[in-house]
């Protein structure tokens, strides 16, 4: 009853704070030029994903103590809107709206899973706010409101899928969790495949309450590919890896959601992970001297967290884009969200922690997506972690594929691979 | 193509799984009269127990599962306590107050079912606060079987066995024991059973602690294999709901049919089709059972026979 009644009356609260700013747009702007900068960061620190949102949390933390330290942004402090989302979407959707109705947050970061997303792009793209997404995803939004700074789909599968096929042959057998991030990252690996003179010669789609892989396992064996590609998602997902090490299992398993997100490597028994090779722009273990050296990203971290677990993936793009954001800030001069989304569209640059000194990653500005330094990550029998490969890998699914260019077409659309190749669907 | 040694693998591992997974669930809700939707997280509370004891305290695997069995039976007898039969808060109110405030949750199927709910919530979240998002895994023991291109885990295969084994002692127990004796008088007729000098109190406070301690067994057990999470008991949900409803009102013979049936269901159809259609089959029997044998696999013999007697 109570939490009914609570939940009604934050509604009509947040309700009553849109009909505000409605009214009082020009107002509303002037409040956010006074002397701070309000920043929303929504990120699950309970409920299902806070084992790997709980970093984003923490990463976007350190970064704003960072700036506010060096003096702001523009000599303005950044101040922080961060109520716990508890993984729920319909409180997502309620605290999205509290974020621009209340507070008026000058720009905002916000969700894990793809499903979170979609739940508040319509507000956010209602409201026209600036919005930073940063987990690793399918790939393919294109929204003037979204800047999507996490690597996408054909990003790490892009790195790492070439790698196994040149190191163990071209046939793959792929398995992915069965909802919309699985199914279409599934569909990538088929058009990487083609594209590499590989082949998937089979696919299973488990559904995210599985946890008992007996026959999947066997079917592997009975498949015999070069290599699999793992697209599992989720803590019942997990098991897998346990599962096939313990059935002695022994192929090549190339990933982009394993070890850098929920850090498995640690959790888990040696040799679980044993020969996993993770396709992805940061983890714990990308060996920069950014990110390794006294005093770097890594000790900063952990110096304000000592406590921590691990610093994965996501935690490094809520860092860089915190600090990307501030460099959009400073060249448009103003917090203004429409100036500041021009300037981040100018094609911002930051010397982000997973790439190599003397670099710097670029947001492009046609797609709002970032060209990342992509490392493919090896786990060995000790679960010791090592790189084998890196380059920079531009997003070319919309840039090339799509032809999406914001700052010329203003859209809010997500594209598919299967509108654009044969292979998908 | 199917492999023999495969589906027979799969089946076993299967019927582990359901009946592990059931088991606890059949004895509180089949004896008790209580729908515990907090029978994942008693079996999180073994699997937690069993890991922190092997990872942190040190001691060897089986000890630890040990522990965990004690932990969770313990924690079980502290629920029934405090929240199922309200003894304790109604000893602190009958003191303070003069009267009892909390009337004991048997057979009172709904509202068992939002108590247990809610401390099924506060159980995985006060689990989070305190130990973390997750603890260090155990690797399954024990090697594995090999034959021509394929191969299963051995800890798997054998969980099978003592799915077996915890089935015919619950049935010892139940049946053979005075205790088990005593259980059945309380649950078939209360008061006729505390006229006759049966302790009723004291054999609901044990069946619940057994009950739980089963449940405990399950996640001791399944702790080497399963990603350790506060939420990892919801994986189990599903099948030990279904288990108890297919099964019917015969704890043991009900738990074991119940696994047999849906073992087979799930591991011929995960080997043809794949783990998907798996589920669904699974799930789709469990549809099919409840239209049209509400009383479960055991109810339905039971009619049966009872017929057959009426027509002798």
């Amino acid at each position: 009853m109570t939490a009914s009644l609570s939940d009604r009356r934050g509604f009509l609260a947040s309700a009553a704070g849109l009909a505000g700013t409605a009214l009082t747009g020009c107002i509303g702007q002037s409040a956010s030029s006074s002397d701070t900068v309000t920043l929303g960061v929504l990120e699950d620190r309970s409920g299902n994903f806070a084992l790997v949102g709980d970093p984003k949390h923490k990463a976007s933390m350190l970064a704003i103590e960072e700036i506010n330290a060096d003096g702001g942004i523009n000599g303005k402090e950044i101040e922080v809107f961060d109520p716990d989302p508890q993984s729920d979407n319909q409180r997502y959707q309620e605290l999205t709206r509290r974020a621009i109705g209340q507070k008026n947050v000058d720009a905002l970061w916000a969700g894990y899973s793809s499903a979170t997303r979609e739940a508040i792009r319509p507000i956010i793209d209602r409201e026209d706010q600036l919005y930073f997404y940063t987990t690793q995803y399918e790939g393919g939004v294109c929204d003037k409101n979204v800047f999507a700074v996490g690597p996408t789909a054909r990003q790490q599968l892009g790195i790492v899928l070439p790698y196994l096929v040149d190191e163990y042959g071209p046939n793959i057998y792929t398995i992915a969790a069965d909802y919309n991030f699985g199914q279409l990252s599934a569909d990538w690996v088929k058009v990487l495949a083609k594209e590499n003179g590989a082949e998937v010669i089979n696919e299973e789609f488990i559904p995210l309450s599985n946890s008992q892989f007996g026959s999947t396992i066997n079917r592997i064996q009975e498949a015999d590919p070069d290599f699999v590609m793992s697209m599992l998602v989720g803590a019942n997902h997990t098991s897998f890896y346990e599962q096939k090490a313990s059935a002695g299992l022994e192929v090549p398993i190339g990933t982009s959601t394993a070890m850098a997100q929920g850090y498995e490597h640690l959790r888990l028994d040696p040799p679980a992970m044993a020969n996993v090779y993770a396709g992805v722009n940061y983890m714990e273990e990308v060996p920069t001297k950014r990110n390794t050296e006294d005093g770097g990203f890594v000790d900063r971290y952990f110096e304000k967290f000592p406590d921590a677990p691990y610093l994965n993936e996501e935690a490094e793009n809520n860092y860089f884009s915190i600090y990307m954001y501030k460099r959009a800030v400073e060249q448009a001069g103003t917090t203004d969200q429409e100036e500041v989304k021009a300037a981040l569209e100018s094609g911002i640059t930051y010397p982000a922690p997973e790439a190599p000194e003397g670099e710097e990653i670029r947001l492009d500005g046609a797609t709002h997506h970032v060209d990342h330094h992509m490392w493919v990550m090896k786990a060995d029998e000790k679960h010791n972690v090592e790189a084998v490969a890196n380059r920079v890998i531009p997003e070319t699914f919309l840039s090339e594929t799509v032809g999406c260019n914001l700052p010329k077409e203003a859209e809010e659309t997500q594209y598919t691979p299967q509108d654009f190749y044969e292979e998908a669907g | 193509m199917v492999n023999g040694l495969n589906l027979l693998f799969q089946f076993l591992d299967s019927f582990a799984f359901i009946v592990l997974a059931a088991a606890g669930l059949a004895i509180i809700f089949g004896i008790m009269g209580v729908i515990n939707l907090a029978h994942g997280e008693f079996i999180m509370v073994g699997a937690y127990a069993t890991t922190l004891a092997n990872v942190r305290l040190g001691l060897p695997l089986p000890v630890a599962m040990l522990a965990g069995v004690l932990v969770s039976a313990v924690f079980g007898l502290v629920v029934e306590r405090v929240i199922i039969s309200g003894a304790v808060p109604n000893a602190v109110s009958r003191r303070t107050l003069g009267r009892d405030i909390v009337e004991p949750l048997y057979d009172r199927l709904a509202d068992s079912m939002v108590a247990t709910w809610g401390l099924s919530l506060i159980m995985v979240q006060g689990v989070r606060l305190t130990l973390g998002n997750s603890l260090d895994q155990i690797g399954t023991p024990l090697g594995k079987l090999a034959y021509g291109g394929f191969s299963y885990p051995t800890y798997r295969v054998l969980l099978a066995g003592v799915a077996v084994c915890v089935l015919a002692l619950t049935y010892y127990v139940f049946t053979r024991t005075e205790y088990g004796m005593r259980a059945r008088a309380t649950i078939q007729n209360k008061p006729i059973a505390s006229a006759l000098g049966v302790d009723t109190e004291r054999t609901y406070m044990t069946t619940f602690a057994i009950g739980s301690g089963v449940a405990g067994l399950t996640g001791a057990l399944y702790a080497p294999t399963i990603t350790m999470v506060p939420s990892l008991g919801g994986a189990f949900l599903v099948e030990a709901f279904v288990a108890v409803v297919v099964g019917g009102p015969s704890v043991v013979l009900g738990t074991a049919l119940a696994g047999g049936l849906l073992g087979s269901i799930n591991a011929l159809i995960s080997n043809l089709v794949g783990t998907f259609f798996g589920r669904i089959a699974l799930l789709v029997t469990a549809i099919l059972m409840i239209r049209f044998l509400p009383e479960g696999i055991t109810g339905y013999v039971e009619h049966v026979r009872e017929r057959r007697k009426e027509g002798a």
